[in-house]
């Protein structure tokens, strides 16, 4: 809000830079959006921190959110729709080139071969970011009962995550209560 | 109409992910592989090998794929699967567009509020399940016949995915190479996809 003369086309292109150069999900953003915006004089670096914070804490893709709030930060409105918009273009472009080209070969043999060898590691690569987190957020004995139940309740009895997600949410905020009340 | 399914669809994953990307994966699982089955474990495993590969999020770039994948798939139309990928990745969006501009004037309050802290301390143990749910979905198939907990739980492993024994150490040697030895993910995937080539 500091400059209203931001043109939106720059910043839709500085966003579209910072997405063709993110490979690996919204962390590996952080850095290259904190270099280009601070180059720029477009937020300072006291800001990031709470752009990072609130990013995580709403619903969405993280990478989207950080657009999403510091378009807003820079021209309201219009800067989150120009940010966003930059954000995610290159990578909806080379997926887009990559999904029509890919259906076309799926049963080419040497693609099987590749693919046989990519989708156990693919687990892994789901698994350790689990792992990163576990470590991170579950420190309790009911946090761990949480996890777990979530898990067996998703994987075995096919419950949706929606309503693991709703119940947990619904939890929390009566948990909240409660101590506000105790109080 | 499967423009609207497919609105709908990703409209709630995005509502409702907490976490990130890897989070989004498993709303994604089991909104399109297993409640619409518009597509198949092993195709769904390879979106999501492609989206760590390429630039940008992982949820952006699964919801774009999935969305080309499951309209050109049923129509046979790539022009109308260009119109599916991009109805995904905006109804994907539109809710954090919606929530954050709303936080964005009061997101200091709501951060310091001690609503936040409680319910993030049980939506953070809940994510790393539902991820782990993911894996465990696209490793083995359980289904329980009957009541759960009552009846014997029929497990078979997902064999598109899970080949042979080879498969196996693959997924071991890539979480260890991951995990412990810091290897980027893409490096993984390269290396993963050059020994399935090697080794089938």
């Amino acid at each position: 809000m500091k400059n209203e003369q931001i043109p939106l086309w720059n910043i839709f292109t500085v966003f579209a830079k910072v997405g063709a150069f993110t490979i690996g999900g919204g962390y590996a953003m952080i850095p290259i959006i904190q270099e280009e915006m601070e180059r720029r004089g477009w937020i300072g670096e006291e800001e990031l921190p709470d752009i990072v914070a609130l990013s995580q804490s709403a619903p969405g893709v993280m990478a989207v959110n950080i657009s999403i709030f510091a378009g807003y930060r820079l021209r309201g409105f219009k800067g989150a729709v120009a940010a966003t918009l930059g954000s995610i273009t290159p990578s909806f472009l080379v997926i887009l080139a990559i999904a029509m080209v890919f259906s076309g070969f799926r049963d080419n043999p040497v693609i099987v071969r590749i693919f046989s060898g990519i989708r156990p590691v693919v687990i892994s690569l789901i698994l350790i970011p689990m792992v990163d987190m576990a470590r991170k957020g579950c420190k309790t004995w009911w946090a761990w009962l949480i996890a777990l139940a979530s898990l067996f309740l998703v994987a075995f009895v096919k419950v949706s995550p929606i309503y693991i997600l709703a119940v947990t949410i619904v939890a929390g905020v009566a948990l909240a209560y409660y101590k506000e009340a105790r109080r | 109409m499967i423009f609207v399914q497919l609105f709908v669809t990703f409209f709630v994953i995005g509502l409702f992910t907490f976490g990130g990307g890897y989070a989004m994966l498993s709303l994604i699982q089991t909104e399109v592989v297993v409640r619409h089955a518009w597509l198949t474990e092993s195709a769904f495993t390879d979106i999501v090998g492609i989206s760590q590969m390429t630039p940008g999020p992982i949820g952006i770039n699964c919801a774009t794929y999935v969305g080309y994948d499951v309209v050109a798939q049923m129509t046979g139309s790539p022009l109308l699967g260009i119109a599916g990928s991009a109805t995904a990745t905006l109804a994907l969006m539109l809710p954090s567009f919606l929530i954050m501009l709303a936080l964005v004037r009061v997101y200091r309050r709501f951060k310091e509020s001690s609503m936040y802290e409680s319910v993030m301390g049980l939506l953070r143990p809940a994510v790393v399940g539902l991820i782990g749910a993911a894996a465990v979905i696209l490793t083995v198939d359980a289904q329980w016949q009957g009541v759960p907990l009552l009846s014997e739980p029929r497990l078979s492993v997902v064999r598109e995915n899970m080949i042979d024994w080879k498969s196996w150490v693959l997924l071991a040697g890539a979480f260890v190479a991951g995990y412990w030895g810091k290897v980027s993910p893409i490096a993984v995937i390269i290396i993963g996809g050059v020994l399935g080539f090697v080794l089938y």
